[in-house]
């Protein structure tokens, strides 16, 4: 089995020296974005990528494990880091019985039940409002003022999801998850008990989606129903930052994060306030207008970028990464 | 005490008896052929014994242990191995990770999984091309990899279900080959074969199936002379 590439390596190396050279906070919030990205991509790539139980309700575990976190606050006054303990076995104990009851479906009728179970956690937390706050959602203050602690946090807490999953996907267990990706009924005659391995790995999925959940309760101090179990801000994100990235391959999701989380935030800022510079300077309401547009559009992109990758990188960067290269390669002149 | 025994199977579905009464034993160290023309229930028997469905009545007795409506991968962990005549290979992972992921069910660790397949693949002929992704083998290597798979865990007895359909002379002499050395590995074979040269050769007793009922058994000569056979092959004229 290969190594953990140098590149990976070197990457963690930087990002944790990172905040001696540049506290800058606007950066520190789309680094911890980015690795919050990380740590969900990487959670359903385990499930839906390496054991090809597709879901599309991942948001389901993060916004349990946000909810146990804001919930710890809410009753009883405890800090919400203990939902940073309890997020994550809250998110598993939510997926345990949704597992043994959906997992006799295969395809695109478990993706479906995912969906269900999402959308009927976002209503329940809304319906309940004595017990969740409601559409009012749950605020608290944040413990550091800094960024850079939650960064830290953050950096470890991806780090340290990657590191399982690679144990994960190089031991026993990932030979059994991808033998039921590719083939259900012969991996049931290899003596793989299908059953157990999806809800192993749906249970590990959750798991790091749940404690992601907690970590942006603790990091962002706010949340509510349509907020944390949003359908496309978590559930078909977490879905095109595996694609984009590479699903089934192990750093594939962070890659995706960093593509998607910075092409959102390229679009959200209007090119990193490049319009507004441009509008200011000239003082030409078209630039002012055409940021309006641009701002929106991060959508549009994200599903044109979703369809390029799928016709032309079907295993996502990291997947297609020797094509890729063999491409640049070819398309040099020849000196 | 029979070595291995089906009783009675019978397996309706819907309306339709697909199976209707399947009844043999086999022996220990034995090469036992099942044949019968297409649709006669062969295949269906062999889903029975490994637990992909379990039969509408009747039982299967291994080893003396009612067997009968377990799960796939606990009859495989009992030591019945089975292949698919419609093969299922693990498509993107290489033939030496299909057999690893085979032989996890005899060991835990990466290191022995790889040394049980690493064997395994070399004892069944597959090593040149151990790195090969499985989709991109021909007929004939996924029909070999189907047999490597189940070998690699370890079975006391095996189902080959056609692993011989679809291949070239030479192959077939190969696979022929391939099934006489497992048989001398101690391993007990059920074979399904349409390949009359493959089962001939091979089987030291046949059992016939027509309309999911078994209608013949013996030593490859009885039952190729039997009536009830060649009017099941044949038509009533040639019986």
């Amino acid at each position: 089995m290969k190594k953990t590439p140098v590149a990976a390596i070197v990457a963690v190396a930087a990002l944790a020296l990172l905040p001696l050279v540049l506290a800058d906070n606007y950066f520190l919030h789309l680094l911890i974005l980015f690795l919050i990205w990380v740590i969900i991509g990487s959670s359903w790539n385990i499930m839906a990528g390496y054991t090809g139980q597709v879901s599309f309700g991942h948001a389901a575990f993060f916004g349990t494990g946000a909810y146990t976190a804001g919930l710890f606050v809410m009753h009883g006054g405890f800090s919400a880091w203990w939902g940073m303990a309890f997020g994550g076995v809250a998110a598993m104990l939510l997926g345990l019985p949704f597992g043994a009851i959906c997992f006799p479906l295969r395809g695109a009728y478990f993706a479906l039940a995912s969906l269900a179970l999402n959308l009927i956690l976002m209503h329940l937390a809304t319906i309940a409002e004595r017990f969740t706050g409601g559409m009012q959602g749950i605020m608290i203050m944040p413990t550091f003022v800094s960024k850079v602690p939650y960064y830290y946090i953050t950096l470890g807490m991806a780090v340290a999801t990657l590191v399982v999953v690679q144990s994960i996907i190089r031991s026993k267990w990932g030979y059994y998850f991808v033998s039921i990706r590719e083939d259900q009924d012969a991996a049931e005659s290899l003596g793989i008990d299908t059953n157990r391995y999806k809800n192993v790995s749906l249970a590990v999925s959750a798991f790091f989606t749940g404690t992601a959940g907690a970590l942006y309760m603790n990091y962002m101090g706010f949340i509510d129903p349509h907020v944390v179990f949003s359908l496309h801000d978590y559930s078909v994100m977490a879905i095109l930052v595996a694609i984009v990235g590479g699903v089934g391959t192990i750093y594939g999701p962070a890659v995706g994060a960093f593509i998607m989380v910075g092409l959102q935030e390229l679009f959200r800022s209007g090119f990193f306030g490049l319009f507004k510079y441009l509008g200011d300077r000239t003082g030409s309401e078209t630039f002012t207008q055409a940021m309006e547009v641009v701002q929106h559009a991060h959508v549009l992109v994200f599903g044109i970028l979703v369809v390029v990758v799928i016709l032309f990188l079907p295993n996502g960067i990291v997947g297609d990464w020797g094509k890729i290269r063999k491409s640049v390669f070819r398309s040099k002149p020849a000196a | 005490m029979a070595y291995f025994k089906v009783e009675k199977l019978v397996k309706y579905f819907g309306g339709l008896a697909a199976v209707n009464g399947v009844s043999f034993e086999v022996q220990k160290g034995e090469i036992f052929g099942i044949i019968g023309p297409n649709g006669c229930g062969k295949t269906t028997t062999f889903n029975m014994i490994s637990g992909v469905f379990p039969p509408t009545s009747g039982k299967v007795i291994y080893q003396g242990k009612e067997i009968q409506g377990m799960k796939s991968h606990k009859i495989c962990h009992l030591g019945v191995g089975r292949t698919f005549q419609v093969v299922k290979p693990l498509g993107r992972m290489s033939v030496l990770d299909n057999v690893t992921a085979a032989a996890f069910s005899r060991v835990n660790t990466i290191r022995e999984a790889r040394e049980v397949a690493e064997k395994t693949i070399d004892f069944c002929g597959l090593a040149p091309v151990a790195d090969v992704l499985a989709k991109a083998l021909p007929i004939a290597g996924r029909k070999r990899l189907e047999i490597t798979r189940a070998m690699a865990t370890r079975p006391d007895l095996l189902l080959l279900d056609e692993t011989a359909a679809g291949l070239n002379p030479t192959e077939l002499l190969e696979a022929i080959e391939l099934i006489r050395k497992i048989r001398g590995n101690g391993t007990t074979v059920i074979i399904i074969e349409h390949i009359m040269h493959l089962i001939m050769t091979l089987s030291d007793r046949i059992h016939a199936i027509n309309f999911g009922q078994s209608v013949a058994e013996g030593t490859p000569k009885e039952v190729a002379a039997n009536p009830q056979v060649i009017e099941a092959y044949l038509g009533k004229d040639y019986a």
